[in-house]
């Protein structure tokens, strides 16, 4: 009833080392040759491009000025428990940033290689600056109180922002091990409305981490529960364009 | 520590026999009622959030009928995109040689210990068991496979695996278990979800910040671009993608998705559907890898197992374009009663009804048994964000398994026998079709059971017992529909003194 499968995979070690051996290589060459045998009903002549995709969605939903995205996107942050601050005048960053890594009772805090040094220029040095080099291990992460970070963009009807390791975020370990984030995101430049116009306007050769509120959980009787192995505490703070400078 | 010993879905019961057992466990019927509820308002909330939410699901399966249909020019783009952006392909026809590439690569790290992200693919394969075999320990990071491998015990959902514990279960579990896997439980644990997971948190920091190997599946994949994507909520995903310096990615081939742009659509329909969010807390995407920000070896095992004999099914083929969100086990009224071990796979619940046959074929009692772990309410088909219309498979299924017929079986055409249970079924469907097909005949059988109806048994006896074990026999008329009509012209005229026997 079950006949034998006539190219089954050969046995032993795929290969030596991590490179592709012979044996992934016939067994590309096994997979491939049963899916066009799986599409034979597929003709011949058809190109992917043939296969309708109707795109009738929105771009975006509803219609927002900039002002009400930014408020959108203040209200879906809340909303998932992440710590919203706006400042719309750009010269009180810097206060506000030393008062959230203050009220923390942060001793150290790690720091992007492109971040704006004005944005820290309130924070007394007796908080220490943690550069972002290669050398840094996740063990000397994990001592380190907060990050501060720019981002690449947010996305006002879902409450996300979007870290794409630019110079102003750092690499992507820095935003994770500390328990404490801090992210700024310049209104309006940076805010988008919807998922579509935020893929837009991203790279995907970069690594991309999306954000939406503190690491969370459902695993538990399928209810959210807010902190496990990302940061605990996510502040955001939506501030006015003129801070924009990246140093 | 208890990672050499592997809990197994094989030799499982039949669903039938599985389900008796389970739909008698009140704590678990109970445990599962709560959860899918609970889930299930909150999904309707997330999803009328958008009024494009049905051309969003249209978009969703058009997408991936058009992968499917192309599956071949895809992956070769995929394969190239990835090597060219640093990272290395490798092809697994079945689940033992994925498990061996897997088992290879972490050699040849020559590290003992890896970090997993919570995958379906290697949950399918048994990957932590092979590991296991060749000395080498899987740490699953997902608070509920975490719960699921620290109490031995097997996934009974896509989404939350531990979803048939309860709070004071899991508190049990972590106080007992986690000392023999590393950092013990705190003293004095709470069942309070917060502490649960807290517990969690510091049970798995060691393990994410000394670990050199990760191995994770992936969401999507972009051929276009060859970049993977990671959906999740806790940021153990985050951990194992970019801490350790090799990272191994198990991926069905299916998850392959044209374009970056087409991300917009599964982005939106995933997250609502599965967890009931806007947007889950965090997904991760790497493109090969990336100069001194994360890993510096990446390896794609690119899996079969089954899927390309899905593929040859012109009806069953659409099963493929599963994402995994879980939305139809949450509102499933059979997955709710019976649970999930039931269903004897990585993938319980309607999707794996369809799944698991098409995977693994219907040769087993069990797997031939799963079309029928329905009843076809059509629950499912409503909630899944890819239009799956998994009530037609199932029936399609049921047909394969009764009346046999053409199969792929690994990548090969086979004819598959009737299955030897449904001889009854059968022969019963044969008798009716050749009463129905001579009224005279029919009339007198009615008429002479009419007659008998005093002697009728409540049970039926022999192998229909099982059948009548739930159900009451309905009772014979005393007279027969055909024999009124004649009698009263459809009822039009006055009825006369029924003929009493």
């Amino acid at each position: 009833m079950t006949p034998p499968d006539p190219g089954s995979p050969n046995p032993g070690a795929p290969g030596s080392g991590a490179r592709s051996g012979p044996s992934t290589r016939n067994s590309r060459a096994l997979v491939m040759a049963r899916i066009r045998r799986a599409l034979a009903d597929v003709p011949r002549a058809e190109t992917p491009g043939e296969v309708p995709v109707e795109r009738t969605y929105h771009r975006v939903h509803g219609d927002r000025t900039p002002a009400g995205t930014a408020d959108l996107l203040a209200e879906n942050l809340a909303d998932y428990r992440a710590i919203v601050h706006r400042t719309d005048a750009p010269s009180s960053l810097p206060a506000l940033i030393a008062r959230l890594l203050a009220d923390r009772g942060a001793t150290s805090v790690a720091v992007p290689p492109g971040l704006p040094d004005r944005w820290l220029s309130a924070v007394p040095d007796a908080v220490r600056r943690v550069p972002d080099t290669a050398e840094l291990t996740p063990h000397d992460l994990d001592a380190v109180s907060s990050v501060v970070t720019g981002c690449a963009v947010a996305i006002a009807e879902t409450g996300t922002v979007v870290l794409d390791a630019a110079p102003d975020q750092g690499r992507r370990r820095i935003t994770l091990v500390p328990d404490h984030h801090i992210c700024v995101i310049r209104v309006p430049d940076q805010v988008v409305g919807s998922v579509p116009e935020a893929l837009d306007r991203l790279d995907p050769a970069r690594p991309l981490t999306w954000i939406s509120g503190p690491s969370a959980t459902s695993d538990i009787e399928l209810d959210r529960v807010e902190g496990v192995h990302g940061p605990r505490t996510l502040e955001v703070i939506l501030t006015g364009a003129e801070s924009a400078g990246r140093s | 520590m208890s990672g050499t010993h592997q809990a197994t879905y094989l030799g499982m019961p039949a669903f039938p026999r599985a389900a008796d057992a389970s739909t008698r466990n009140t704590q678990l019927r109970a445990n599962l009622r709560h959860a899918t509820h609970t889930i299930r308002a909150k999904r309707a909330t997330a999803v009328a959030e958008l009024d494009d939410w049905s051309r969003l699901r249209a978009a969703g399966a058009a997408i991936k009928d058009r992968t499917l249909r192309h599956l071949d020019h895809y992956l070769e783009r995929l394969e190239s995109a990835v090597t060219a952006a640093g990272g290395h392909v490798h092809w697994a026809a079945d689940a033992d040689e994925a498990n061996r590439i897997v088992t290879e690569l972490v050699r040849a790290t020559g590290e003992r210990e890896v970090v997993k992200v919570k995958s379906m693919a290697t949950q399918e394969i048994g990957l932590n068991g092979a590991l296991a075999t060749a000395g080498i320990t899987a740490y699953e990071t997902d608070l509920a496979e975490l719960i699921v491998q620290l109490g031995d015990d097997l996934p009974s959902h896509i989404l939350v695996p531990a979803i048939h514990r309860n709070r004071g279960e899991i508190r049990d579990i972590f106080t007992e278990k986690m000392s023999q896997w590393g950092r013990p439980a705190p003293p004095g644990l709470t069942d309070a979800p917060a502490d649960l997971a807290e517990a969690a948190r510091l049970h798995l920091r060691e393990k994410f910040l000394n670990a050199k190997v990760g191995i994770s599946g992936a969401n999507f994949m972009v051929a276009e671009t060859g970049t993977l994507v990671v959906v999740e909520s806790e940021g153990n995903g985050r951990m194992c993608l970019t801490l350790p310096e090799t990272l191994i990615s198990v991926v069905g081939i299916e998850k392959v998705v044209p374009t970056f742009q087409d991300l917009e659509v599964f982005l939106q329909l995933l997250p609502r559907s599965s967890t009931a969010e806007r947007m889950n807390p965090y997904t991760s995407t790497w493109t090969g890898t990336t100069d001194a920000d994360g890993p510096r070896a990446f390896h794609l095992v690119l899996l079969d197992n089954g899927r390309t004999d899905t593929l040859a099914d012109t009806v069953g083929r659409q099963a493929l374009r599963c994402i995994r969100c879980s939305a139809c086990l949450n509102v499933c009224p059979v997955y709710e009663r019976a649970g999930g071990h039931a269903y004897g796979s990585a993938y319980p619940g309607p999707i794996g009804a369809i799944l698991t046959p098409q995977l693994r074929g219907t040769q087993s009692e069990l797997d031939a048994s799963l079309p029928y772990a329905s009843s076809l309410c059509g629950a499912c088909y409503e909630v899944c964000p890819v239009a799956i219309d998994i009530p037609e498979i199932l029936v399609h299924l049921r047909e394969r398994v009764v009346e046999g017929g053409p199969v792929s079986v690994r990548g090969t055409r086979a004819v598959i026998k009737p299955a030897k249970g449904h001889a009854a079924e059968r022969a019963a469907m044969r008798a009716a079709r050749w009463a129905l097909d001579h009224p005279r005949l029919l009339r007198t059988g009615q008429r002479l059971a009419s007659r008998t109806r005093r002697f009728h048994p409540r049970r039926l006896p022999g192998p229909g017992r099982a059948w009548s074990d739930t159900r009451e026999l309905p009772r014979v008329p005393e007279e027969s529909f055909r024999d009124w009509w004649q009698r009263t012209g459809g009822g039009s005229r006055t009825e006369g003194r029924k003929k009493t026997t």
